[in-house]
């Protein structure tokens, strides 16, 4: 029971300290900030002045939900970047040359991660209302929207964390960072996939960007539901998006246990 | 040699097919500074690694503060305290939130976590930039700071790994202070280096390691005994170098080596020898001498002595 108090308080630390990274530079969370609100503006008016929404609607209105996934992926390259840096300049060896708990370190930067996404997160709202979006159907299915959001953000903190142990280098993972916009794009996030080729709508079609962006769609009641025989995340966004989560918690998380216990 | 801390016995550890130690002994005598000496490779960083828990010896076994590093390695932890050659702290946070962080992340209450921030930061001289982000720190300020990180838990053995490298003479000196000053609270050190001097100036044993074995043992003066002492001799014309060479090999009985124009240097026999005989002998060799001087080795003389010969 101690150890479970004291892995609680060791996370509840490291939470603080992400916290207190940012208080200290407050320029990165301006960026990070700044990135989906700039989003916002580049896809919203930019390509939404040419692009047609298939079944009619408002482009905004479309896309918002697409850089609601996009946000959430984020986390992915955030944590991993975070990890690989204190793996490559020795702070993570000074954490396990201490008597705390080695699993506090994964769960203080994916708790941390989580309170940036909500802060993220509330900017997108903010900044979707500006522009015109709106949640259709109340307030219940969009508070399970943003619950989705926030279950498939931390499912995938766990997977960067691993990353981040693997590449054990910051400027690696620094590198790998650019991968991160092609990934995201090759979904329903901006354009239908109906257009691809075949291939290419395969790639999409089983992204889970795909399944958040549609389940965002649906529970937010924004135009751009599949239209025909979509693909089975498109048709079951909301279950496809709780398996994916399961599915990386269930893979991601004992690996970085034992990466961190190794 | 009853009272060790510090335990080690045949350990041995390999990354793929680079044998990092292959049967390293180690014992360090509580309250005192041990330096591991030797040069690159030679497996000092692993060997700090094996005994601050950090990574799993394929054979032998350790004990630090009297506790296995394998199988009671939470005790370890608790009684050592780590800094190594990269500055381990969080740059993007001050000085005084980064040893906050490690207090409280160590088990100390809140309070004391600040209190105890508080009064390193004063003593190692980090106060006033104790409220500015590390990345704006100085290298020595750097070092230093990661040095008072692992003193947040007052350890029993601290182990720095290199806690020099890279750092001007100010630095270093910085660091020899802080070092003292730990030992004469009590606390063992070991650290590992590759120079010389460090050694020579903080050390009260040294273990020299090559290629992941022990290959000397010893306080610096007993180490420097072992080759005995060294004659340089200074002539005041260059030409008269070749007589005066083959004076010291008659002396000495091996070949002296040229350190310079006019310059010879020779390692001697044990005792015996005095310097009143060497003068007298260069002097009927017709040889005018500048300077003829009688020295102990220097530890680096000792140290490219046992490290030039032949591994088995």
């Amino acid at each position: 029971m101690t150890r479970l108090r004291w892995a609680l308080a060791d996370g509840l630390t490291l939470v603080g300290r992400e916290l207190g990274r940012l208080r200290h530079d407050p320029g990165e969370l301006v960026a990070a900030l700044m990135f989906p609100a700039v989003m916002v503006v580049l896809f919203g008016y930019v390509f939404g002045s040419a692009i047609q929404v298939p079944g009619g609607g408002d482009y905004r209105e479309y896309l918002m939900p697409g850089l609601f996934a996009m946000v959430t992926f984020s986390s992915v390259m955030g944590v991993m970047t975070r990890t690989a840096a204190d793996a490559s300049r020795g702070v993570m060896d000074r954490f396990r040359s201490l008597p705390m708990a080695r699993s506090a370190v994964p769960f203080g930067q994916t708790g941390a991660d989580l309170l940036v996404g909500l802060l993220m997160l509330a900017v997108m709202v903010a900044a979707g209302l500006l522009v015109g979006w709106r949640a259709h159907l109340g307030p219940g299915p969009a508070a399970q929207a943003v619950l989705l959001m926030v279950v498939l953000r931390y499912a995938l903190a766990w997977a960067g964390v691993y990353a981040g142990l693997a590449v054990r280098d910051d400027r690696v993972a620094d590198a790998l960072v650019p991968l991160f916009l092609p990934f995201t794009m090759v979904s329903n996030a901006f354009v239908p996939t109906g257009g691809m080729p075949g291939w290419l709508r395969f790639l999409a079609d089983w992204n889970p960007v795909s399944a958040l962006t549609a389940a965002a769609r649906e529970l937010f009641g924004n135009p751009g539901a599949p239209a025909g025989d979509p693909a089975w995340p498109l048709a079951h966004p909301v279950a496809a998006v709780l398996l994916w989560s399961a599915a990386l918690l269930a893979i991601f998380v004992p690996l970085s246990l034992r990466a961190h216990r190794r | 040699m009853t009272d060790a801390i510090v335990v080690a016995e045949g350990l041995r550890k390999s990354f793929g097919g680079v044998h990092a130690l292959r049967g390293l002994d180690l014992r360090v005598r509580r309250g005192t500074v041990c330096a591991v000496l030797g040069p690159n490779g030679a497996g000092k960083t692993t060997a700090v690694r094996v005994l601050a828990t950090l990574s799993a010896p394929d054979a032998g076994h350790a004990r630090v503060a009297g506790h296995d590093v394998v199988r009671q390695a939470g005790e370890v932890r608790a009684r050592i305290g780590l800094a190594g050659q990269y500055a381990a702290v969080d740059e993007k946070l001050t000085g005084r939130a980064n040893l906050r962080m490690f207090g409280r992340l160590s088990h100390l209450s809140r309070r004391e976590a600040h209190r105890r921030a508080d009064e390193l930061l004063d003593r190692f001289g980090l106060t006033e930039a104790a409220d500015r982000r590390v990345g704006g720190y100085s290298g020595g300020m750097r070092r230093r700071l990661d040095l008072i990180a692992s003193l947040v838990r007052r350890p029993e053995v601290l182990f720095l790994d290199e806690p020099t490298t890279g750092l001007d003479p100010r630095g270093r000196g910085e660091i020899w202070d802080a070092v003292r000053e730990l030992v004469a609270d009590g606390t063992t050190v070991l650290l590992t280096t590759q120079y010389l001097d460090e050694a020579d100036r903080l050390a009260d044993d040294v273990t020299v390691v090559d290629h992941g074995r022990v290959i000397a043992t010893g306080t610096p003066d007993e180490l420097k005994a072992t080759i005995g002492d060294r004659l340089d001799v200074v002539v005041e014309d260059p030409a008269a170098l070749r007589p005066a060479a083959a004076v010291l090999r008659g002396l000495a009985g091996t070949d002296p080596t040229t350190t310079g124009d006019d310059r010879l240097s020779v390692a001697l026999p044990g005792g015996g020898l005095r310097l009143a005989g060497v003068v007298r002998e260069l002097d009927r060799a017709g040889v005018a001498a500048a300077d003829v001087r009688l020295r102990r080795p220097t530890l680096d003389e000792v140290f490219l002595r046992l490290t030039e010969e032949p591994v088995r």
